[in-house]
């Protein structure tokens, strides 16, 4: 079984995840070959994959080019992280001009090409499978991989980080203390890190099953925050999903 | 009859991120010589600006998986100077562990994975570890600590949650810290086994001038979070001085922009530039061992870099311990501090180097500029300039030999491509 990594516009947090397995990962290359890492080796083995896990967002035209090119290389197509699966944080600028944005960072702005917004691959392609966060959690990505390599179809929960946290036993952040968590619309995944800290959610893993984010916002009105405390709440890494762009532009 | 050298390197590999070389040489001349950016830009100063200052750590902390902890500290520091807060010497310690554990598992990774087997002659660490099963293994373990610090401390190791503006969300109790410090002795040895390995493989002894850049501890400590940004050729200034003395330039090839020292060229910063203009700050322990293999500072050019990396990775492995020996937890998790209008800048020691950062705020909190300068940046100008004083030594190499000696160059700097857009090709053409 061929594996191969691929990276679009992204901070390689999630292809370091894939690393972070350590003596994990020693183990699943005695029983695959990796044969596409830039990050990992010189050594490049052109497609067809079985498996391909693709970080980042499509955010230029290249990029968008080698997906396709990826799809019809790969059996199984899985998009990883929150920059693969809803566009990431730099889909911060899709709300913004783009032409004003190349001026305030770049002194030549004409020399850099760039697609008109940062998406994620499903605008684009067919994926197969999605595993959501910003970072992705290593363990659920080493529990996706082993399931494709045994023949089984993966699947991940999609309940609210809600129920993970109320499993481990936090105070509750929204109720308990008052501040805006965003864990009810969240979905599961990283092991509620913000409780377990003593602060609110922000959002990495996007929405969760069926989210009410309209009426979290309205209680967080009610909780006194301003419209524009609450878009900014729900734009962040997972702005550009549905759910939390309603939020966003109803607000903003 | 003329001859024309090409080398195209396409993608870079073993760097993290996207990028290529680009390298045309005509009867000794160099006509091209490019290292490119190929990452697509992110426009992080852009979309920063109207951010509330509290939210900002944790964006840029999206700007590179494997250096988010520098990243939000510089941010905090700027921030902290525009609010007037003090940061107490428990949360400055505290910061250090996770600094310290973030360079163990970043440098862990860079030496082994992606640095050593070009020493060897490899393509990749499973290639290393058929035939050094030991060394892959141990090293592992020493990046599994690292990262078992940073989820300690930070929840986990990419994008951590404890961090922001004036200290940490909660705070760390000692019985947390202690169990870190269960693992210290254990890492030291690993450590210092994996530096006396790394000082007997064959690196390069050429010398070349170079100027580096690092900051200096205002305690005389190893340097971390803020200071004086020093070199060896006389510079020495505050981080508040940093924009006035280093311009950013762009170039068409490339979509990071670069940076050299105003009126005189390009530097290096990174671990071995630390190492180079702090060496009587690290550790005896670490001393010892790099003198009885016969290295001291200064190291005398860039393939000598993962000495400098390993020798940071031994001592932030004694450091952890000794900072939770005299740690104390802290009465309140951060310091509050009064919002108002103004301008601050913060610098850090990431694993690659310094990390600038500076804000300017309004009355309310919210972003109006954001300048983000990362070491990376910083180094691509000077990676260009590498290049070109080896040329004569790479032209007259084979070709698949020139190739593996410009990647080499690239990797040396630990170049994270990511960082710097906020990418490598090498392309080598021979006739």
């Amino acid at each position: 079984m061929k594996i191969a990594i691929f990276k679009f516009a992204s901070c390689s947090g999630c292809q370091l995840e894939l690393l972070n397995l350590e003596e994990e990962l020693l183990e699943i290359a005695g029983k695959v070959e990796i044969a596409y890492f830039v990050e990992a080796s010189r050594k490049l083995m052109k497609g067809p994959y079985d498996i391909s896990l693709v970080e980042g967002s499509v955010s230029t035209p290249e990029q968008l080019e080698e997906l396709h090119k990826i799809r019809e290389e790969s059996k199984y197509l899985i998009a990883i992280g929150s920059c693969a699966t809803a566009g990431g944080i730099q889909a911060l600028r899709n709300w913004a001009q783009l032409e004003e944005y190349k001026k305030i960072v770049y002194l030549n702005p004409e020399w850099i090409k760039t697609l008109e917004k940062s998406t994620p691959l499903s605008e684009h392609v067919k994926v197969d499978f999605e595993i959501r966060g910003c970072p992705i959690n290593r363990k659920q990505l080493l529990w996706v991989l082993s399931q494709i390599i045994v023949g089984r179809e993966p699947f991940l929960p999609t309940h609210s980080l809600c129920i993970q946290c109320k499993i481990k036993g936090y105070t509750c952040v929204l109720v308990t203390r008052g501040e805006p968590c965003l864990g009810p619309v969240v979905m599961a995944g990283c092991g509620a890190l913000c409780p377990s800290f003593q602060r609110p959610c922000y959002a990495c893993y996007g929405p969760s099953d069926l989210p009410q984010t309209i009426k979290l916002a309205q209680q967080f009105t009610e909780k006194g925050l301003s419209k524009k405390d609450i878009s900014l709440l729900f734009k962040k890494c997972e702005s550009w999903t549905p759910k939390f762009k309603e939020v966003v532009e109803k607000y903003e | 009859m003329s001859k024309k050298v090409e080398i195209n390197i396409k993608p870079l590999t073993r760097v993290e991120g996207e990028g290529e070389v680009e390298i045309v040489v005509e009867n000794g001349n160099v006509k091209k010589l490019q290292v490119e950016i190929t990452e697509a830009p992110r426009f992080f100063e852009a979309f920063l600006i109207g951010r509330s200052y509290l939210e900002v750590p944790d964006f840029v902390a999206r700007i590179c998986g494997i250096c988010p902890i520098p990243y939000m500290y510089s941010s905090s520091r700027a921030m902290e100077k525009i609010l007037e807060i003090e940061i107490p010497k428990e949360i400055k310690d505290l910061r250090k562990i996770l600094l310290f554990g973030e360079w163990i598992s970043s440098h862990t990774l860079h030496v082994f994975l992606l640095h050593a087997p070009d020493f060897m002659k490899l393509n990749d660490v499973i290639e290393l570890a058929k035939i050094k099963p030991e060394i892959v293994r141990k090293a592992l373990k020493l990046k599994a600590f690292g990262n078992y610090i940073m989820e300690k401390i930070g929840g986990r190791s990419v994008h951590p949650v404890s961090c922001r503006i004036g200290g940490f969300y909660r705070v760390i109790r000692r019985e947390e810290l202690e169990e870190i410090k269960k693992e210290c002795k254990d890492k030291q040895e690993l450590a210092k086994e994996l530096l006396e390995w790394i000082l007997q493989l064959e690196i390069p002894k050429t010398k070349f001038d170079y100027e580096y850049l690092s900051l200096q501890d205002p305690e005389g400590e190893y340097p971390t979070i803020g200071g004086r940004i020093i070199s060896n050729k006389g510079m020495n200034i505050s981080e508040e001085e940093f924009e006035n003395n280093i311009e950013e330039f762009q170039v068409p090839y490339s979509t990071s922009l670069r940076c050299r020292i105003k009126g005189r060229g390009t530097y290096i910063t990174g671990p071995i530039a630390r190492f180079n203009n702090n060496y009587k700050a690290l550790r005896g322990e670490v001393r010892d061992i790099l003198e009885a293999y016969g290295f001291k500072a200064p190291l005398v050019n860039t393939y000598q870099s993962i000495i400098a990396r390993m020798a940071e990775i031994y001592h932030s492995t004694l450091e952890i311990e000794r900072i939770i020996n005299e740690y104390k937890e802290p009465e309140k998790p951060y310091i509050e501090g009064k919002v108002k209008a103004g301008w601050g800048c913060g610098a850090s020691e990431a694993p690659r180097g310094i990390l600038y950062h500076s804000y300017r705020i309004n009355s309310e909190g919210y972003v109006e500029k954001a300048r983000i300068i990362p070491p990376t940046t910083q180094n691509l100008a000077h990676i260009e300039q590498d290049i070109l004083m080896q040329i004569p030594e790479i032209i007259n190499k084979p070709i698949d030999e020139a190739q593996l000696m410009v990647e080499m160059i690239v990797r040396n700097y630990d170049p994270c491509i990511s960082c710097s857009v906020h990418a490598i090709k090498v392309k080598i053409i021979k006739n």
